[in-house]
């Protein structure tokens, strides 16, 4: 992989790849953070790749029989299945001897963190040679914005809705590095749609190292989180300034941040931009202050 | 309406598509209720927007041209434009 | 050259001269030996194949279509609850026309949990576009597994291969295991059309949008049916190369018969000696053993009962809540037919529950007195059925 970082680590973006291997004309909603996430994602690996992809927001939109927005060869099988589909076809590279082609999975929160955590976990436990990237926009978007195992706290989805007896997601966000890490991956990341070219660099980082990489991107989703389609960039920078979304990675075993807000702005600055958000009171709010407080400084942020 | 590939006539087994990238048959241009418009002067070429679009609808260059066949009117561009070189209109103003 | 091995061996070996390159293994009663025959070959360099230990047999096919997908030869094997677990990606695995090869040593399905014999596993999954091949001894499991590889890569359609768990799958016979090299000249290389590769980069699982999805099932179905004609044709090359040709079913008798009995897989070698049994007494009993199920070969099996007045359907397996499901086949192939027998259904040997000589009789009894009175008393009984315990007698 031709490296495109600056001497200070930084990446150049005149370096970032002008070939589109994902193709105009996809039925993505305006402003979707996760289409975003895989012209940047494909940018990163370039064209020698075979793409997995769960059923999912990303497999709907983009391949509406007759049409497909993918220039790179890709597969869909089932909703639970794309690492246990990725490791078949690591193996047949292998076979075939193509080790310039990787095998890569890019699934949503649902098929990965919930309904696909199996076979994700038997292909890191297996050690297959393959990158799994999650963009996670935090709910089951594509059926219409119900809970997943990776939605926040306190966020409203149609099936966490607000009453008078319950309020919104109860359950924290299920932390998919650490269980990715625990399993001994060489490298996991995080990364997100507001900072494309750490996404990019890592990306390629965890394309180029044999083994199972993982790396989750977060992405918001103008319709589920009640965001308007402009401020998809804006609130995925929000989420990093205030420390509800942290940038960092965990190469063998060594954890190491990829970027430190200069001053952690307070969470309400997030939450109050998403209508998702919306219902939160003093209290609630206090509490996610809390949970992100203890997040930060576990893993160095002040 | 949409136009589709050539592949529409073959039902190759298993709906498997051969032509990549043909969904550019379907211009989501007819989406937008707002257009962005790149004001040429004040665009310094920073590229930030086409960085930026989900929906690959900005081209390169100094200024950016904004590929109306496909652009469905978001508004990401206008926003993190750092000099407001873009604004966003009313489709089918003037 | 000749091997005295189980049906389980019998299926590892046929996957091994096949030259399968990606195995995925999920362990299961009673398949369990296939996965561990072949680990063994891996191990020693017998097989130069990728192995993979899947976490479940969902993943197991899985994976297997990531494989062909991408373009190398695979193989897995399952039964009972890990083939219904593994089914929502059959039913995929059909539909996306993936040439893949499954053995499946048939057993019952929960619940009760039973790890014992029968049909009702694979007869589950009957809807699933694949093509069922049902063995009757442990030389058919393995001429059958090579022919599948052949059939499936012909065809674009998965093949599953089918034999009765312990009866088969554990009990070793001898069997005349077939030369590499004939293997080799029978199997031609692998090849899938549309295989994943930047070079013609291919998107493969579209959303079968409603202006299209029927027309696929359609072409689907169409070619599970037109599959019949290669699976004869690849059965006859078969016999060709290694003297042992193949068809749609086995007549024993059935020529000038008046009673005709259905069976698929190990009972036809009991039944057999029923027929020759009645036949010594004069009685023009016939026998049917049906090899392929999927696609029913409705015609063939119509014209195969020719003349008899009778046919009694003897299958491991309930369509719960209506007959036994070969039954219904079978009717279903009769339908509208000028002169059709009289249909009979047994449902016997659930759980491992011992088919008897006496149960088939039994059968023969009823099927002859229906071809004598015109009539069907009861169109469904069970065989070997402990009447008391269930309230019957």
């Amino acid at each position: 992989m031709v490296g495109i970082e600056r001497d200070d680590g930084g990446v150049e973006m005149s370096a970032v790849p002008d070939e589109e291997l994902f193709a105009s004309g996809h039925r993505a909603c305006p402003g979707c953070g996760e289409a975003l996430a895989i012209r940047h994602i494909l940018k990163a690996l370039g064209k020698n790749v075979i793409i997995t992809s769960p059923t999912g927001c990303m497999e709907v939109i983009s391949t509406p029989y007759p049409e497909t927005a993918w220039r790179v060869p890709w597969i869909h099988v089932a909703f639970e299945n794309a690492a246990a589909v990725a490791s078949g076809v690591s193996r047949a590279l292998k076979i075939l001897g193509k080790k310039h082609v990787k095998s890569v999975a890019i699934g949503g929160d649902g098929g990965t963190v919930d309904i696909g955590l199996q076979a994700l976990s038997g292909a890191f436990e297996r050690n297959e040679n393959l990158l799994y990237v999650c963009t996670d926009n935090e709910a089951y978007e594509n059926t219409g914005i119900q809970r997943s195992g990776s939605t926040p706290f306190g966020a409203w989805t149609t099936t966490t809705p607000i009453g008078k007896v319950k309020r919104g997601q109860d359950r924290p966000k299920k932390n998919m590095i650490a269980i990715m890490a625990a399993h001994g991956s060489p490298y996991v990341a995080t990364a997100s749609v507001a900072y494309p070219l750490d996404l990019i660099k890592k990306v390629r980082k965890a394309a180029s190292i044999e083994g199972p990489t993982y790396i989750h991107v977060h992405c918001p989703c103008g319709p589920g989180w009640r965001i308007d389609s402009s401020k998809t960039v804006e609130v995925a920078k929000l989420a990093v300034l205030t420390g509800m979304w942290n940038l960092y990675e965990i190469e063998r075993g060594e954890s190491k941040l990829t970027f430190k807000p200069p001053k952690r702005k307070p969470v309400a600055e997030y939450l109050k931009v998403q209508g998702r958000f919306r219902h939160l009171n003093d209290e609630e709010t206090a509490k996610i202050q809390q949970m992100v407080d203890k997040e930060c400084k576990r893993i160095g942020i002040e | 309406m949409s136009k589709v590939c050539k592949e529409r006539e073959k039902l190759l087994p298993g709906a498997v598509i051969v032509e990549p990238g043909c969904s550019e048959r379907t211009e989501t241009g007819s989406w937008r209720s707002q257009r962005p418009v790149v004001d040429e002067k004040k665009c310094t070429g920073c590229m930030i927007c086409w960085m930026y679009c989900p929906d690959i609808a900005i081209k390169k260059g100094k200024p950016v041209k904004i590929d109306y066949k496909y652009c469905k009117g978001c508004g990401i561009c206008a926003e993190v434009c750092p000099v407001k070189a873009i604004i966003m209109e009313q489709e089918g103003k003037k | 050259m000749k091997q005295f091995i189980t049906g389980n061996e019998a299926a590892a070996l046929g996957a091994k001269l096949a030259r399968v390159k990606v195995v995925s293994a999920y362990p299961i009663t009673p398949q369990t030996v296939i996965v561990e025959k072949l680990a063994e070959y891996v191990a020693n360099g017998e097989l130069d194949a990728e192995y993979v230990m899947v976490e479940s047999e969902h993943s197991a096919l899985s994976a297997c279509i990531g494989a062909a997908a991408t373009g190398v030869r695979t193989y897995t094997a399952t039964s009972s609850q890990g083939l219904i677990l593994m089914s929502e990606i059959m039913f995929i695995a059909s539909g996306l026309r993936m040439p893949l090869v499954m053995a499946n040593a048939n057993r019952s399905l929960s619940a009760p949990l039973s790890i014992w014999n029968d049909q009702q596993d694979s007869m589950a999954v009957r809807d699933s576009g694949w093509i069922q091949i049902y063995c009757q001894d442990n030389q058919e499991i393995i001429d059958s597994s090579i022919q599948a590889f052949r059939i499936a890569e012909e065809t674009l359609l998965p093949v599953m291969v089918c034999f009765d768990g312990y009866i088969l799958s554990h009990t070793a016979e001898n069997v005349d295991v077939p030369e590499q090299g004939g293997v080799d000249k029978f199997l031609p290389p692998y090849k899938y059309p549309y295989a994943l590769d930047p070079e013609h980069p291919v998107t493969i699982g579209a959303v079968g949008v409603p202006e299209y999805y029927e027309e696929f099932r359609y072409l689907l179905q169409e070619a599970v049916l037109k599959s019949k004609e290669k699976i004869v044709e690849v059965g006859k090359l078969f016999g060709k190369q290694f003297g042992r040709e193949y068809g749609l079913m086995e007549c024993y008798h059935t020529g000038d018969a008046d009673v005709v009995l259905v069976v698929m897989g190990s009972l036809s070698g009991g039944v057999k000696d029923i027929v020759d049994e009645y036949r010594k007494q004069g009685l023009k009993v016939g026998l049917v053993n049906l090899r392929v199920f999927r696609p029913f070969p409705a015609k063939e099996l119509a014209e195969a009962f020719g003349g008899a007045k009778a046919v009694a359907v003897i299958e491991k397996d309930v369509s719960m809540g209506s007959t036994g499901g070969l039954f219904l086949d079978v009717s279903v192939a009769l339908a509208n037919a000028k002169k059709a027998p009289l249909l009979l259904n047994f449902i016997c040997g659930l759980g491992s529950r011992d088919v008897t000589a006496a149960q088939i009789r039994e059968v023969v009894k009823s099927a002859v007195e229906a071809a004598k009175t015109g009539e069907v008393k009861e169109v469904v009984r069970w065989l070997g059925l402990r009447e008391t315990m269930v309230g019957l007698k």
